[in-house]
Parts: C-alpha cells; sequence; structure tokens
C-alpha cells in the first residue's frame, strides 16, 4: 500500500493560505488534540509507541518511548521543547512546515504535552528563521484567540501556554541539551549526560524536546490511530518522513516519501536527475554528518533507517545533497570542515581542536601542499574524536572526514605531494573505519 | 532604551519561569533598537535579568547574529556550506566582494553594506542564497545582486521585513557559469 502525503498534502492542496486556522480547521485540524484531551496520558503515548514513529530530528529515538521516560508523579513543572533550531547543512524541511501549516505543529505539541502533563511549552526557532516564526506566531495568536491555547483549552481544565522562542545564530543549538542551556538564557553548551532531560532537563525539570517534523505528524496518528501509521513503510521504519533534496538536480525541494522508498527512484524521478552537464558523484543522505554515499552504494538503496544502515550511511534529519562530478570530493570535505570548526562549541578539546585540524590539513591538501602523513593525520584526529566529546559534534565531523577518504580515496592521493601509496592509505582507512555507523 | 523597548523587555521577562531565560529575546530587542549591542547595553541586560554583564558578554558573543560592534544599515549573509557551495555560492561571494570592494568581515566606508560569510541557512534547495537583514534572498545570481544592491542602496531597512525574496531557480547554463568546472588546486599550487 501506498502511503497518502501525512505532512504535506494539507499545505499543497491550499498553497493560497494553508498556514491559517481556518485552512487548518477545514481540512480536520485541532480535532485530533480534543480526542487526547478526553484520553488518559498513558493512552495517547501508548498510540504513539504503536505508530513506530521515530524522531525525525536526526537521532531517531522512538517518540512514544521518549516521552514514556517522563515521571508521572513529580513535583515539578514539566516541559515540552519543540526544535525548530533546523541547522543541519541540507535540511530545509522544518521551515517548509513552519512556513506552511504551523497549526500542525501547534496541535502536535498540545497533543504531547497533555501525553506527558507540561503546562507551558517551547518553540525554539534557530535565530535566522524570522518569516518561519513570524507565520508561527501568527497562528499562536489565532490558537489563543480561539480558546485553544492559554486557560483552560478547549472548555477543559487544562491550562497550556506556548511561548516561541527565537534563538540567535548558532548550530549547536540544536543538539538537545545545547538547546536546554540556550533556552535558559546561556551559551548553548551541550550537557554530560545523564541526567537524560526527561528528569532533569529545562530549568532542571522533565523535559521532552521533540524535533517540528516528528511533532507535526502526531495529530494524523491520534487522529488515524497508531495502527494505521505503522502499516506504512518496513519493519523498523514505519510512516512517511520529509526528505530535503539539493545539490545539481532538476528539481530542488521538500518531498514526503513512505519509508523503505528506493533511492535511486528518487533521484531519477522524483527529483528529475541530474541537470544537463553534470554527473552523479555521490549522496549525502540525511544532512552533512552522515557518510557520503557512492553511486554504487545509492543503486538498490532503501531510503529507510535499516536500508541506509546496509549501505554504511544514516537516515538523520533527511538532508539529501546530490553532489555532481564537478566538485572534488576534497573540496567537499574542506568545505564541511570549515563549518564544523565553525560550529563547534569548544566546550570539549577533541571537537574544538580536532574540527579546526582536520580544516587546516585539508585546507593544507587542497592547496597542493599535503603529504600523505597529512592525510593519515586527519584520518587519526578523527579517530581521536569519535565518541570522545560529550555530544555527537564530533562524530559528525569524523564521520564524512572518514568516509570521503575511505570512498574517494584517488582523488585525494592526486593532490598530495612527495611519495603517495594509494594502499597504504586504504589501510590507514582500514585502521579508523570502525567508527563509522555500521548495519544494525 | 527607549520607554516603549523597555515595556517590550518587561513582557518577555513575564513569559518566562526564569528571568534569565529571556537573554536572548531581550538581546534582539536591544539589536533591534540600536542596531547592535553595546557594552554599556550589555550592562542594562544584566541589571534586567539580575546577571552579570559578562554572563551577557559570552551570550552575545557566542551566537553570530547578535553583534558587538556597528554593522552595516544591510548586513548581507551569504551561506557558504556544501549546498550552497555546489550550486555557486563562491562565485556569489566573489561578484559580491568587488562590487562591495570590501572582504568578508568588512563594513563599506559609507556604513551601507556589511559583508559576512555564514553557516547553512535552511535554503539548500533554493541556493545559492543571502540573508539580507532578516530576509531571505533565495536562487542568486550575479545579475541579481547587482539589481538587489542597488534597490537595498534606495531605502531604509525595516524590521519586520522578513518575508523570502524567492527567484526563479536559475538553469542549468546559468548555474554552469557560476561554477568553476572542476575544482582543482588553487593557483598557488604550481
Amino acid at each position: 500500500m501506498s502511503a497518502p502525503r501525512i505532512l504535506m498534502q494539507r499545505a499543497l492542496d491550499r498553497p493560497a493560505d494553508s498556514w491559517t486556522l481556518a485552512a487548518y480547521e477545514a481540512a480536520g485540524g485541532y480535532g485530533a488534540v480534543r480526542k487526547a484531551l478526553d484520553m488518559d496520558p498513558g493512552a495517547i503515548i501508548d498510540e504513539v509507541k504503536k505508530s513506530g514513529l521515530r524522531g525525525r530530528g536526526g537521532a531517531g529515538f522512538p517518540t512514544g518511548t521518549k516521552w514514556s521516560f517522563i515521571p508521572r508523579e513529580i513535583d515539578k513543572p514539566k516541559y515540552l521543547v519543540c526544535n525548530s533550531d533546523e541547522s543541519e547543512p541540507g535540511t530545509f524541511k522544518d521551515r517548509w512546515l513552519l512556513e506552511r501549516d504551523p497549526h500542525a505543529v501547534i496541535e502536535g505539541m498540545m497533543i504531547a504535552a497533555a501525553a506527558i502533563g507540561c503546562r507551558l511549552m517551547f518553540n525554539y526557532f534557530r535565530g535566522e528563521f524570522s518569516y518561519p516564526a513570524k507565520r508561527f506566531m501568527a497562528a499562536v495568536e489565532e490558537a489563543y484567540a480561539k480558546g485553544y491555547l492559554g486557560k483552560g483549552i478547549f472548555g477543559s481544565d487544562y491550562d497550556l501556554e506556548l511561548v516561541t522562542h527565537v534563538g540567535a545564530g548558532a548550530y549547536i543549538c540544536g543538539e538537545e541539551t545545547g538547546l536546554i542551556e540556550s533556552l535558559e538564557g546561556k551559551k548553548g553548551m551541550p550537557r554530560n549526560k545523564p541526567p537524560f532531560p526527561a528528569i532533569e532537563g529545562l530549568f532542571r525539570s522533565p523535559t521532552v524536546i521533540n524535533n517540528t517534523e516528528t511533532l507535526a505528524v502526531v495529530p494524523w496518528i491520534l487522529e488515524h490511530g497508531g495502527d494505521a501509521y505503522a502499516q506504512y513503510g518496513p519493519e523498523k521504519s514505519h510512516g512517511t518522513k520529509l526528505w530535503s533534496a539539493s545539490g545539481p538536480i532538476r528539481n530542488s525541494g521538500v518531498y514526503e516519501l513512505e519509508m523503505g522508498y528506493d533511492l535511486m527512484t528518487f533521484l531519477e524521478e522524483d527529483l528529475g536527475g541530474l541537470l544537463d552537464g553534470f554527473g552523479l558523484k555521490g549522496i549525502i543522505p540525511g544532512g552533512s554528518s552522515v557518510p557520503v554515499m557512492t553511486p554504487e552504494e545509492c543503486r538498490g538503496a532503501r531510503l529507510d533507517y535499516e536500508g541506509l544502515r546496509e549501505r554504511g550511511s544514516l537516515v538523520g534529519s533527511g538532508g539529501f545533497i546530490v553532489i555532481g562530478d564537478n566538485v572534488s570530493a576534497v573540496q567537499c570535505l574542506l568545505n564541511l570542515a570549515h563549518f564544523y570548526a565553525h560550529e563547534s562549541c569548544g566546550q570539549c578539546t577533541p571537537c574544538r581542536e580536532g574540527c579546526g585540524w582536520i580544516q587546516q590539513l585539508m585546507h593544507k591538501i587542497l592547496e597542493g601542499h599535503g603529504t600523505q602523513r597529512d592525510l593519515e593525520q586527519v584520518l587519526r584526529i578523527s579517530d581521536n574524536m569519535a565518541g570522545k566529546t560529550i555530544c555527537a559534534l564530533a562524530d559528525a565531523m569524523a564521520w564524512p572526514a572518514v568516509a570521503f577518504v575511505k570512498k574517494y580515496p584517488e582523488e585525494f592521493a592526486e593532490l598530495l605531494t612527495g611519495p603517495v601509496d594509494l594502499d597504504a592509505i586504504r589501510a590507514a582507512v582500514g585502521r579508523v573505519d570502525h567508527i563509522l555507523p555500521k548495519a544494525s | 532604551m527607549s520607554q516603549d523597548a523597555s515595556r517590550r523587555v518587561d513582557e518577555i521577562i513575564a513569559r518566562y519561569p526564569r528571568k534569565l531565560a529571556a537573554m536572548l529575546p531581550v538581546l534582539w530587542e536591544v539589536q533591534r533598537e540600536n542596531g547592535w549591542i553595546s557594552p554599556e547595553a550589555m550592562e542594562w541586560v544584566a541589571a534586567r535579568l539580575e546577571c552579570s554583564p559578562s554572563a551577557v558578554q559570552s551570550v552575545v558573543t557566542f551566537y553570530t547574529m547578535l553583534d558587538d560592534r556597528p554593522v552595516g544599515k544591510w548586513k548581507l549573509q551569504v551561506c557558504r556550506t556544501l549546498s550552497c557551495e555546489l550550486m555557486g555560492a563562491r562565485r556569489i561571494i566573489d561578484h559580491l566582494r568587488e562590487r562591495l570592494g570590501i572582504e568578508p568581515g568588512e563594513t563599506t566606508a559609507d556604513g551601507m553594506f556589511t559583508l559576512q560569510e555564514v553557516e547553512c541557512l535552511a535554503s539548500c534547495g533554493t541556493g545559492p542564497m543571502m540573508q539580507v537583514n532578516l530576509k531571505f534572498c533565495e536562487n542568486l545570481t550575479p545579475e541579481r545582486i547587482d539589481a538587489l544592491l542597488d534597490e537595498l542602496r534606495g531605502r531604509e531597512p525595516e524590521w519586520d521585513d522578513v518575508e523570502p525574496l524567492i527567484y526563479e531557480r536559475p538553469t542549468a547554463e546559468e548555474y554552469l557559469a557560476m561554477l568553476p568546472r572542476s575544482i582543482e588546486p588553487a593557483e598557488s599550487a604550481g
């Protein structure tokens, strides 16, 4: 059975005013939260667990399970935070939803709040999202005016407030504990875990943080049931997912695909293939932090959590970056190293120094002054970063570094000065590629 | 700070369970009012949020959008991250350097433009792109940049001007004109 566009159809049907309350309600909006308010919180969580929904921000953690970690009987407020910090290079799907269907995000937040017993929730926008935040705040005002937010929502005795919080430019604030620090008014430096946010999160209270897309799909699940959602996609990757497609392709943009969709069909049919004059070098399927795939690895790959792992990569945030044959792998890695060096928050030495060293070495290699020792040094540094820091930013640098060298060793070798032994480079990759994601 | 801004700051603080949490929205108010965040403004914010001025300064310097020094009337922030670079961001940055006669990080002598390179702005399908103050301008080409600069010179910035300006997607030929056919080592590689 092929899945409907659970997230995008509403907005595609009414391009002129899909973001308004009138449009959302005409499509049945705010029916699911009414239903949820009559349910036991445990029953809401069970429905989401049944759906198999996994977090769409990058880590893919089961959403219902995350909600169930919030302690029921505790004398502290509980907080829900929607993570609209969308900053993973290659990703622009949350922006699409926030601009075109903000009420779906609000309703999803309300349902999550009801499930965990939260009375004050936040939507954290990246600072550059002035326009999505403006659309969202207008939608929040509409919801307050109708009594859907505020005191006694929908005539119940449940008070629920929503604060829109706009950041100020920092990739690391998309990491959930970095986001918490930022929302508390500090530098967005991630916290050591445990304690996990479900126990001590925002203001040291139990907190759930979910990605925007994850929350936007929750009303559909409540309305149609978890089983209805779970019927789409393969066994461990249920439902649909938004993919942001960029690079030299004919039809760039946001797409909603049923989990398990064939990667090459997506590239050649939905995206229309590459622009005239470009050949395919590789694809980064899940945002810049996940390993790049060669054309051979792309053929026959399935776009879902297990399918991409089998090919050595990840769904991540669904930032589908198509790389043409007009750029070198070395240039791509230098570009990403510049990004991670700029965005490292600086509190962990392996990440703060490692990202910068990789950037400098890649620059040296691209300029034609690098030696084989320099390239092997990049690999050793990556091995000393992955899994050795408070958050995953170091891994997000180390994975692309090792993956680009592993998959395009000739392109690196070509630029090196002095004696070059391709087999020795491959052997050096072999000593560190255990850090890359493996099939589960 | 004007009385209006001061009142808005009070309203902002009231939204949060703790005063310190109002830090970023309050700093946005200050930047909106003054164009940048001066050491005196940081002390003012610290007093309102009951924290130390150094706590405010650490935040201002951590986030890329908060300016701890004056910037031009128009702040042009060009995305330089992978998807935009694949589509010609480098050409856009070079074009702006030539047109404005400044390097990234600098402001024109007349105080009209500040040029900055920034990281991914979540407009990857419509790159190359830049943010002009708080407004996204997407699917850029050198010709569009020229027209845009002329237009910006003739008007005043408005804080609420945030609706994106999204041009038609460039053609394959236009992209190819912006992209080196192959990115080989720079000339200095000899």
